[in-house]
């Protein structure tokens, strides 16, 4: 063991702790201490409600998709901003973080205003007879949003670092363009890309504040668990708000591990391929 | 006759076809996705004028949510940047046990939703919570007042200044820090002649993002706010209150202000990814990944 010659460590690591302490670990332990003071049998009742469980499925399902979409187009915006050289490239790239920066309610505003029955985009998708504010598609299209510069952010890199030989050597073998990318360029992405998705299921599944404007919040039909747990705390029931965010909670810790273990093997894979 | 030399193949996907539908497909979906939004808040915060986006702006109660919006980054940002900071120091300066853990641990404001933060706080600080009737008796509001709504606030960006500075005070190593206290400098000398010339881009990068995540979150400070208007209401609650109002004008005038900040938040970004702070700064796919940084030499 190196011996310490740095001062310093007394002090930061006590403000770290005492801060991680104070606003982290303090209340989400008071909120598991609250849930776990229900006792199973009123636990499993809440949380196994049939409007719980519909909102879980709600939230699930849209998060599935919107992650789906994201994949296929945050992939497409990575390859663009990549290898493409086309005026406005820079102006795009900066855009993509849009998302992140635009607060959630200000997204949900937006978009409900874009995709209600007289926007601009739902009076076009009414005559198609398509719906999207107040339905799942809503959610979806907001849980897009907010989780677009996942995806692109982490496959980014890789793309840029990316070996040219390595296409060529498969041009000379007589690959077709398809087949190189299915069989050499993807697998090489595929990690960034798990680790893309995991993060942008992840927000999926816990955004709240671009969702509730958009969705309608049918009880059953359009309520997420998030705005589930909020409903419960106005109604003063405490011990369900707590049993429903506990939920999320662990969700959000199996996700965390989930995340971390893909960005550490993509890391471990691009350190791999670059050596 | 030589034999002309082979023109070397595009790259794939260069072929004028894939290149045409690509770029049309990304520019297209990206318009209607990322770029009519920002146009619809615009257009519907002047939709009336000049004159009522100025007035609704002058109203005192979206003066008081901007106030309110503001003090809140006020206190919350220095006070993470500084735990930011002795985070990294902690973490990158020192061996000890536990510490992959730690980075962990102020990661998961990341995964956590942030209603749950809300309701957390509320068993800590709220009448049914862990220290509320002690404090209430006492006569100190916490709960929807302005404490509450920077401890939510802080809650959420616990990581954003740690997240920059710990893979690139990792990646700088000690010695610097290390020749500077044997040549006699003190702790704090060597923190600010020594480490933060070296990590001021990247620490000015945790510090405008986390800004703008104070000043527009919603979920959290939504639950523990109490939403009373011209009192607890933060920019992003009087923006919800006034969308569910009918006053469409006002909640985008008052969104407009935020979508500025995204805006300048953005212009600074890459203005600073131009010294190498962010995401040019981080080895690649590290970007908030806590379990692929910890490593030591």
């Amino acid at each position: 063991m190196r011996r310490r010659v740095l001062p310093g460590l007394t002090l930061s690591l006590g403000i770290t702790l005492f801060y991680v302490g104070l606003i982290v670990v303090l209340p989400l332990g008071a909120l598991v201490f609250k849930a776990a003071s229900l006792g199973p049998e009123d636990y499993w009742r809440i949380v196994s409600s049939a409007r719980a469980v519909a909102s879980y499925r709600v939230t699930v399902l849209s998060a599935l998709a919107a992650t789906a979409f994201n994949l296929v187009f945050g992939m497409a915006l990575a390859w663009v901003l990549v290898r493409y050289r086309f005026p406005g490239r820079r102006l795009i790239d900066a855009i993509v973080d849009l998302p992140f920066a635009l607060p959630t309610a200000v997204a949900g505003i937006a978009l409900t205003t874009l995709f209600a029955q007289n926007g601009w985009f739902g009076s076009v998708l009414a005559e198609a007879g398509i719906k999207v504010a107040y339905t799942p598609l809503g959610i979806m299209v907001a849980m897009s949003f907010t989780s677009l510069p996942f995806i692109v952010r982490t496959v980014q890199p890789v793309l840029e670092d990316l070996d040219p030989a390595l296409e060529e050597a498969a041009q000379t073998l007589g690959g077709s363009d398809g087949a190189i990318f299915m069989r050499v360029i993807l697998p090489l992405l595929t990690p960034a890309l798990l680790a893309g998705v995991s993060l942008s299921f992840a927000r999926s599944l816990g955004e709240f504040g671009a969702i509730i404007f958009i969705a309608g919040n049918q009880p059953m039909e359009t309520e997420i668990t998030a705005l589930l747990t909020f409903i419960r705390l106005e109604e003063y029931d405490y011990q369900a708000a707590a049993a429903i965010a506990s939920v999320l909670l662990i969700t959000a810790f199996v996700m965390l591990a989930i995340t971390n273990l893909m960005q550490a093997r993509a890391l471990r894979y691009t350190e791999k391929t670059r050596a | 006759m030589s034999a002309p030399l082979r023109k070397k193949p595009p790259r794939v996907g260069d072929t004028p076809a894939v290149r045409r539908t690509l770029l049309g497909f990304v520019l297209i979906v990206g318009a209607f996705l990322i770029l009519a939004p920002l146009l619809v808040i615009l257009y519907q915060a002047f939709s009336l004028g000049v004159g009522v986006f100025a007035d609704t702006i002058a109203h005192p109660d979206t003066r008081h949510a901007i106030w309110l919006t503001v003090l809140t980054a006020l206190i919350a940002v220095p006070l993470n940047t500084a735990f930011g900071v002795a985070a990294a120091w902690a973490i990158t300066k020192f061996d000890f046990w536990g510490r992959r853990f730690l980075i962990v641990v102020i990661e998961i404001p990341f995964s956590v939703s942030p209603i749950v933060a809300g309701v957390a706080y509320l068993f800590v600080y709220g009448l049914q919570g862990v220290f509320g009737p002690a404090l209430d008796a006492a006569g100190i509001k916490v709960m929807f007042a302005l404490p509450g709504i920077v401890l939510a606030s802080m809650f959420v960006t616990a990581p954003f200044v740690a997240r920059e500075l710990i893979p690139l005070m990792q990646a700088q190593g000690r010695d610097l820090e290390e020749a500077a206290t044997s040549l006699g400098a003190s702790g704090w000398r060597t923190f600010f002649s020594v480490t933060l010339p070296n990590i001021r881009w990247a620490l000015l990068y945790g510090v405008v993002l986390c800004n703008a995540r104070v000043m527009g979150e919603f979920g959290a400070v939504s639950v523990v706010s109490g939403n009373i208007r011209g009192q607890t209401n933060t920019l992003p609650l009087h923006i919800e209150l006034l969308y569910h109002d009918y006053q469409t004008v006002g909640a985008f005038a008052a969104a407009s202000i935020l979508t500025v900040l995204a805006i300048v938040t953005i212009i600074a970004k890459v203005l600073l990814e131009r010294q190498g702070a962010g995401r040019a700064g981080r080895p690649a796919l590290a970007s908030p990944a806590p379990a692929a940084q910890g490593k030591t030499p």
